[in-house]
């Protein structure tokens, strides 16, 4: 295995929308390099859809006070308010600045950017629905991804494509430790990149994959969270994960909540718009984990559609067939192609699909990583996007608010790392960081035990699925809890078939399935200590929030033993006191 | 193709199938650089269900029989741009066609025109390359100030279509005139430049439009259509090729 060296002022691993921005932030100021396992455009913030919510007011009154409060509340109170306030004031300059970067939004009739409504974006503290997305179709995602792209080739930034990260290193200096370097896996020839750098932002995406339905890309496995768990960074909040409401039966895919923002309704076996008893005010655009959780109890309450009564219908043929083509072209071609419905005259079955990490590795609003309670900042470390945690999103995020974080936190992520590179020193890297990662490899490509990749991988989605799902309770998170327990020695068991050392996905599958059982651990035991109900975590045991107790964050360690410790942070509070969450 | 040899794998009781489930003869066109001295053919028989994509079939043929079976894949719902590949002789995604619609015989190849490294992953670099060419980003020296920049929704729609490009490099290597000379921007080159020759906001029409006069250039085409059939995302790619063709004979935007 060819070792080879670089050296670089920072990293951005990962080219999503918040390494996009981060890369933009840093280039002109240092150098640096960006790397991806994927080309840049094959990256998830593509998949996004509805929209990017700002207070622009261009359609109708709103303020970003109000967008706070909407995200507070539907981050159900776990939201640090601080850093929520700073994402919702500089929502509005960062969509301005997408436009000024190019990203064709759709335009009202006096040629501003557009806005629609979106699931629990509210005017006045929960009034009524407010349009507050601004929106490409919706397709709004590839738009971002694909703008942040362009200014990144006019900016000529320094990609790695197809380069994996696949651990970190640190020294020690003056008693205190930081970032010196990562070490990749160059997809297209096998061999170890070392890179040298003094700072390193990670912005890897979720890690949805742990479920078997799952809007989320093959490859969002977290690599980024699972690498630097391994070497002993907390990760926060992991037990907060989003099921998107309407996702494709069975396959997952996402149907963006703009189907319902702009109209669309849920109906149950009997026709009911159902949305109407659980959220009175604003119905079907209530926040995703409540409306996730009100589609699972129809299903169980035997009111779901289809053969097996495990879906619910979304209704979109009551909306005039040119405003379908206008506003919701891609959904209605998903649909089409993967159900065979035409979703102008037919409802779409639907059914909860695992979305969005709430959680991650922890950071400040300037995407540096904070590694305890008390906020200390690991030097060098930044993270962003949806692998990291602010936390701007609490326990439930609402729709649109991933594109602004990535956005907006990318920026301030890029923003710091740049400067905190002009004045550090690049850091002695010792001899051997590769090694762990190379005896990982011939590991694998060793091994001759009689577990697959595969086998592992579906038990763990399917036992995750079951019983870690929009609603958990003791017996079901001890069970899957057992699974992973056997999962994690039989992962010791996969042999690979590829032992070859260019285009190895065989490897680089087994490898990431690694990362997905430790992260899948981290979750459950996060999820099995809360005994409350708080946005994405649902526990049937304890149907409750528990202010007194339980308003704070999960912060999870691993041990060099493997050994699994939490411990707390408090949540900082702002401007709203934790109400009862009604919409 | 000639000279090529074929090797089989069966199903065995790997899992039970549902009873939907049918049986899909998989015939994947292979080359391994570490082990094969050419290209040769691999036929896979594996269950999936009839509603499963072709995609669903290359990973079941992965994970149960051969783990060097070799594809990019991301997202797996025709919104990356990873897995264009030949399917039954036509450029697609491998996430898009469902076995109901493509039939239980299927060939699976690389794209055309660019180098193959390893069984299905070619390398995409000289058509990345391309599309730098075109200075694909927006181009406004104008001080915009605080707030957006107005833009009707006339202008918006104006280039639309071209917007919806995901860079899989389809409807490029479907191009007969790409295949004989890589030196043709291609297609999708050109759908990226047509993106911002047309949005009213841009200012650098006048260097694109030069660029694609080119030898190189839009005048390569021979408006053969395959790329406008191999779309995964139905850009209307030869009409664009078409327009800034008339955008450089006569209007100059």
């Amino acid at each position: 295995m060819n070792v080879h060296h670089h050296s670089y002022d920072a990293v951005i691993v990962g080219a999503g929308g918040a390494g996009l921005r981060a890369a933009i932030e840093t280039a002109g100021k240092c150098r640096t390099a960006v790397i991806t396992k994927l080309y840049p455009t094959r990256s998830h913030t593509g998949a996004a859809q509805g929209g990017m919510c700002a207070a622009l007011a261009n359609v109708e009154e709103d303020s970003w006070e109000w967008h706070l409060f909407d995200t507070v509340k539907g981050g159900d109170f776990l939201v640090d308010q601080p850093a929520a306030e700073i994402m919702c004031r500089e929502a509005i300059d960062a969509v301005i600045e997408l436009e000024h970067f190019g990203l064709p939004f759709n335009r009202t009739p006096e040629g501003k950017i557009d806005q629609r409504r979106f699931g629990g974006h509210t005017r006045n503290h929960g009034e009524a629905p407010v349009m507050r997305a601004c929106y490409s179709a919706d397709r709004t995602g590839h738009m971002i991804l694909q703008t942040l792209f362009q200014q990144c080739v006019a900016r000529d930034v320094n990609f790695f494509n197809e380069f994996q990260v696949l651990d970190i290193a640190f020294v020690e200096e003056a008693g205190q430790k930081r970032v010196a370097g990562v070490v990749a896996y160059e997809l297209s020839t096998g061999d170890l990149h070392v890179f040298n750098t003094k700072a390193v932002l990670f912005a890897t995406g979720g890690f949805g994959k742990m479920f078997k339905v799952s809007s989320n890309a093959h490859t969002l496995t977290g690599d980024g969270p699972g690498l630097l768990y391994r070497r002993g960074i907390p990760l926060q909040d992991m037990e907060f994960f989003q099921f998107h409401p309407t996702g494709i039966y069975k396959l997952g895919i996402l149907l963006s909540e703009a189907a319902r923002g702009e109209g669309g309704i849920l109906r149950n076996s009997d026709g009911e718009r159902f949305m109407e008893r659980y959220a009175p005010t604003v119905k079907d655009l209530a926040p995703r984990d409540m409306v996730a959780r009100a589609i699972q109890t129809e299903i169980l309450e035997g009111r779901g559609i289809g053969p097996n009564k495990d879906a619910v219908h979304l209704d979109l043929t009551h909306l005039p067939p040119d405003f379908i083509d206008a506003k919701l072209p891609d959904i209605t071609d998903f649909v089409r192609t993967y159900q065979g419905i035409e979703p102008k005259s037919d409802p779409i079955p639907i059914q909860p699909t695992a979305h969005y990490a709430m959680g991650g590795i922890p950071t400040n609003v300037d995407g540096e990583v904070v590694i305890d309670a008390d906020w200390t900042v690991f030097p060098g470390l930044y993270a962003a996007g949806e692998c990291a945690c602010v936390s701007v999103h609490g326990a439930n995020r609402l729709g649109t608010n991933s594109l602004l974080d990535i956005v907006v936190f990318g920026k301030r992520g890029g923003r710091a790392m740049a400067q905190f590179v002009a004045d550090a020193s690049m850091p002695e890297l010792p001899k051997g960081v590769e090694d762990d990662l190379r005896s990982r490899i011939e590991r694998l490509k060793a091994g001759t035990g009689r577990e697959s990749v595969a086998a592992v991988r579906s038990e763990l989605q399917e036992d995750m699925q079951d019983n870690c799902l929009v609603f958990r309770n003791a017996e079901g998170l001890a069970k899957v809890h057992k699974t992973i327990d056997e999962l994690k020695v039989r992962y010791n068991e996969v042999s690979i078939q590829d032992k070859g050392e260019i285009f190895n996905y065989d490897l680089t599958e087994a490898l990431e399935l690694g990362y997905l059982i430790d992260l899948a651990e981290a979750m459950v035991i996060s999820a099995e200590a809360r005994p409350e109900s708080r946005g994405g975590h649902f526990r049937t045991d304890y149907p409750d929030r528990d202010d007194v107790n339980w308003m704070k964050h999960t912060l999870v360690n691993r041990g060099d033993d493997g050994s699994v410790n939490l411990s707390y942070k408090d949540v900082i509070g702002g401007a709203y006191e934790p109400i009862e969450r009604k919409y | 193709m000639a000279g090529s040899h074929s090797t089989t794998a069966t199903a065995s009781s790997a899992s039970a199938p549902q009873s939907t489930a049918v049986e899909v003869e998989l015939k994947v066109k292979r080359y391994n650089p570490e082990t094969d001295k050419k290209p040769h053919w691999q036929t896979f028989h594996v269950m999936v269900e009839p509603t499963d994509r072709v995609l669903d079939a290359l990973h079941e043929a992965k994970w149960k029989f051969d783990g060097t079976l070799t594809f990019r894949r991301s997202c797996a719902h025709g919104v990356c741009g990873s897995d264009a590949m030949v399917i039954n002789g036509a450029n697609t995604l491998a996430c898009q066609p469902l076995i109901k619609d493509v039939g239980t015989s299927i060939t699976v190849e690389p794209i055309r025109g660019l180098p193959v490294i390893k069984d299905l992953v070619v390398d995409m670099e000289p058509f990345f390359a391309q599309y730098r060419a075109v200075l694909p980003y927006l181009i406004n020296t104008d001080d915009p100030g605080y707030k957006e920049r107005y833009q009707s929704a006339e202008d918006r729609e104006r280039f639309d279509d071209t917007t919806k490009c995901i860079l899989c490099a389809a409807c490029t290597t479907s191009c007969p005139v790409y295949w004989g000379n890589t030196n043709y921007v291609g297609p999708a080159a050109i759908v990226n430049a047509h993106r911002f020759i047309f949005d009213s906001r841009d200012q650098a029409s006048e260097q694109r439009l030069d660029i694609l006069n080119q030898r190189s250039g839009v005048w390569k085409c021979r408006t053969a259509f395959n790329c406008s059939e191999a779309c995964p995302r139905g850009i209307k790619v030869t009409q664009a090729i078409e327009e800034v063709k008339r955008a450089i004979l006569y209007d100059r935007v």
